[in-house]
């Protein structure tokens, strides 16, 4: 819903690394999206379209990276992500069926990169 | 082309306002909550009942959120204590700045326990770190039992989930075991009330909630300010 804040904010944090290189120009940005961030990616991509469209900034490419939960089995160690099926959800684990797990990752909201194109 | 490696957060400038909220409310032993749910789900009742039964002169504040208005301000002013609207004219949440101005009035020396009413919305508030100690997310028995499912974001993200308006439990279909067990299936660790504000029914685990919460956060600050003279 605020997802036009949020590309605003992507944008300017692309804005911001490419003005440290002088003469550079922004061509993409990629970010993480993890499905517990509460950012829906296609309403993500819409609103950043709309707000760089007549800009110079028209022709820089969002890349957004669905990110699953991730959750820890405490009992063999081993790292997976929640199935397709539930996402958002603590599963147990799909090796040692364990349900004592804990939640490692999947409420990211991050800027991996910038891509620039410099003189 | 250049690819430059970034790993920031894209909310960063909300979170290093959040950051330096917290620092000045653990620094001045303020308990701050922050109260998210759908519109209509009873935060604003919830906060009714919760500040008619403390007594005047205690040090709590209130900041409410809203996109218009400020009926919720006028309600919550009757019991006596500070109360703030904040309007946000449109946006769908509360973030760090509007906390931050809307505290410049407030000395911190005079607030125990600040509780922040944010925009009746399950989806943005959950992305935005207000330097609260906790979310709570209240859910109505009005509401569908698998809105932990649909919204998971907030009930990932809720230290407690407060079940409202249990007195309709005989009128509607709501099926509070599961709605229980969907929001630990995303939340494990989530701490569950059910309460209601009009037959009182819960309302003394509540309170019991908030005061072991308050009695936690006054003992950490008593403890911090005793290692502090210890180094003195």
């Amino acid at each position: 819903m605020h997802e036009v804040g949020i590309a605003n904010s992507i944008l300017e944090a692309g804005r911001t690394e490419t003005a440290r290189r002088p003469g550079a120009k922004l061509m993409g940005i990629g970010v993480r999206v993890g499905v517990l961030s509460g950012v829906d990616v296609d309403a993500l991509r819409f609103a950043f379209e709309c707000i760089v469209a007549g800009t110079e900034d028209e022709k820089v490419v969002l890349t957004a990276e669905d990110c699953p939960r991730m959750n820890r089995c405490e009992d063999c160690g081993r790292e997976y992500a929640s199935p397709q099926l539930s996402p958002f959800t603590d599963a147990p684990c799909p090796g040692c069926q364990s349900h004592h797990t804990s939640f490692v990752s999947g409420d990211q909201l991050d800027i991996a990169f910038v891509e620039v194109e410099e003189p | 082309m250049t690819v430059v490696r970034v790993e920031e957060k894209v909310l960063n400038e909300n979170q290093r306002i959040a950051i330096e909220l917290r620092r000045r409310f653990e620094e001045h032993n303020i308990l701050c909550l922050n109260f998210i749910s759908a519109p209509g789900s009873g935060k604003t009742t919830l906060l009714e009942s919760t500040l008619a039964a403390f007594p005047r002169g205690e040090k709590i504040a209130v900041l409410t959120g809203d996109l218009q208005t400020e009926n919720d301000a006028r309600r919550l002013m009757r019991y006596g204590f500070p109360v703030q609207q904040i309007v946000t004219g449109g946006v769908c949440h509360l973030d760090g700045k509007m906390i931050d101005r809307a505290l410049q009035p407030w000395p911190l020396e005079t607030i125990d326990v600040l509780f922040i009413e944010n925009v009746g919305n399950l989806v943005c508030p959950s992305s935005y770190d207000l330097g609260e100690e906790a979310k709570i997310v209240l859910l109505s028995v009005t509401e569908g039992e698998d809105k932990p499912l649909k919204y998971p974001s907030i009930f990932h993200k809720a230290a407690l989930l407060i079940l409202t308006k249990i007195d309709l439990l005989p009128y509607v279909p709501f099926d509070i075991e599961a709605a229980k067990t969907n929001a630990r299936q995303v939340n494990p660790g989530i701490e569950i009330l059910e309460v209601s504000c009009s037959t009182g029914k819960g309302m003394d685990e509540w309170r019991a909630w908030l005061a072991e919460r308050r009695g936690k956060r006054q003992g950490v600050g008593s403890a911090s300010r005793g290692s502090l003279e210890n180094r003195n």
